[in-house]
């Protein structure tokens, strides 16, 4: 993975609403920084003199408290804690609510080259958006060979060879006004150990397709941007492959198929295509189906418990037909 | 299972031109073929795969192929990439 420096975090383009709002108050020269865990550590222990255990990899966040604490220190002339912990490499420390920290503390900083930075944002939240950020971006990632559609509202990742027909099924979707979130390099993320995430690689290429034939395709322009969208989460695999007489296709749908993506499991499905055989449509209704599903209503195990019930009533109810039987 | 690293030689970087000479090349063969890009791999014989590597002047990539004819496959590929892809 590419190293995530301070910079970085600096540079990093959340939308308005999860923006961090920091800014370079000092330390530019440790700018290059790295930051290696997605986590922080408000280092009130470690002003007070306490080094045991401390998580220097984190970035440190001064809150209220700890600019009071810092304040207090400045008083009492006593930096010798603050020193001590600035000869750890942590990545930078940021000051929170707009505080800003006194001269005595920016020189030891700058001295230490540790950037320091601030924001706006009151701790709460900015811890928050920090730990979110931050484990968006440690979080791991893939890219995957395949065609990612919301359809119905289920993000389904169309897989296979090249050349069976992926993005000529997607087009075919889109044009049954579903939405498209990238076309043969699917970036997906697994966020928070259980979600599958999946995007465009690249913002500056997404939402553009290649269709044998025609040529690259821009399918904003094209179908407008209600046929777009930036990422979904992965919640149905459709593996497709052309159609192989020899195998044994799933024909009653009872089991639950999966398959797993960095180590998260989907529910997968394998469709065989051949001449003829509308995928879109299959696609369609395995994504109503799988909502379905989640509403807890199972087609294939519904019908065979109907059909189970049938069968034994009927066997019941043929005793009384036959001859020779003594009540 | 074949690899070779190349360093790209062309000023332009792989753009939609030789992405799509490469994929060209890539389908003459059954192999399976896949370019890498740092931790990025992606299958040789997608034209959007190829140009979400993102591979500009002077990055390293791994060209694998796998099958029976891998071997001319890698040496084709490889080939394009001294070439510069006819470009300069």
């Amino acid at each position: 993975m590419k190293k995530f420096t301070v910079l970085d975090l600096l540079d990093l383009d959340l939308k308005d609403n999860n923006s961090l709002n920091l800014a370079c108050i000092g330390g530019r020269a440790g700018l290059s920084r790295e930051i290696t865990v997605p986590d922080l550590n408000r280092p009130g222990l470690e002003l007070s003199g306490f080094f045991d255990n401390f998580a220097f990899q984190r970035i440190q966040i001064f809150g209220r408290g700890e600019t009071a604490y810092l304040e207090k220190l400045r008083k009492e002339n006593e930096t010798s804690s603050l020193e001590h912990m600035f000869t750890h490499p942590f990545p930078c420390c940021i000051f929170t609510h707009g505080l800003s920290p006194d001269e005595c503390f920016m020189n030891i900083a700058e001295n230490a080259k540790c950037p320091v930075l601030q924001t706006d944002l009151p701790t709460s939240n900015f811890s928050t958006r920090l730990i979110w950020a931050l484990s968006n971006i440690f979080a791991p990632r893939q890219l995957i060979h395949g065609v990612l559609v919301e359809v119905f509202g289920i993000g389904v990742l169309i897989m296979g060879e090249s050349g069976v027909g992926k993005s000529e099924i997607a087009l075919e979707l889109i044009e049954r006004s579903h939405r498209l979130i990238a076309d043969d390099a699917v970036e997906i993320k697994c966020v928070g150990g259980n979600i599958l995430m999946g995007s465009g690689a690249n913002p500056v290429i997404s939402h553009h397709m290649e269709i044998r034939g025609l040529g690259i395709i821009n399918i904003t322009h094209l179908f407008g941007v209600g046929a777009i969208r930036d990422k979904k989460q992965i919640q149905l695999i459709v593996q497709l492959e052309e159609w192989d007489t020899e195998k044994e296709y799933d024909r009653l749908g009872s089991q639950d198929n999966t398959m797993q993506l960095l180590e998260v499991k989907v529910p997968a499905l394998t469709i065989p295509v051949k001449p003829g055989r509308n995928i879109p449509i299959i696609i369609e209704t395995a994504a109503m189906n799988e909502r379905l599903k989640k509403l807890g209503y199972h087609s294939a195990k519904e019908f065979d418990e109907n059909v189970l019930k049938w069968l034994e009533s009927e066997n019941a109810r043929r005793v009384y037909f036959q001859k020779n039987v003594t009540f | 299972m074949m690899t070779k690293e190349i360093i790209i030689k062309n000023r332009a970087g792989i753009h939609a031109r030789p992405a799509a000479l490469i994929v060209q090349t890539a389908n003459k063969y059954d192999s399976q073929i896949y370019l890498e890009k740092d931790s990025d791999r992606i299958n040789g014989k997608s034209i959007m795969g190829i140009i979400t590597l993102g591979a500009a002047y002077n990055s390293r990539i791994n060209i694998i192929a796998e099958g029976a004819d891998e071997k001319e496959a890698v040496e084709a590929i490889a080939k394009l990439f001294e070439n510069k892809f006819e470009e300069e």
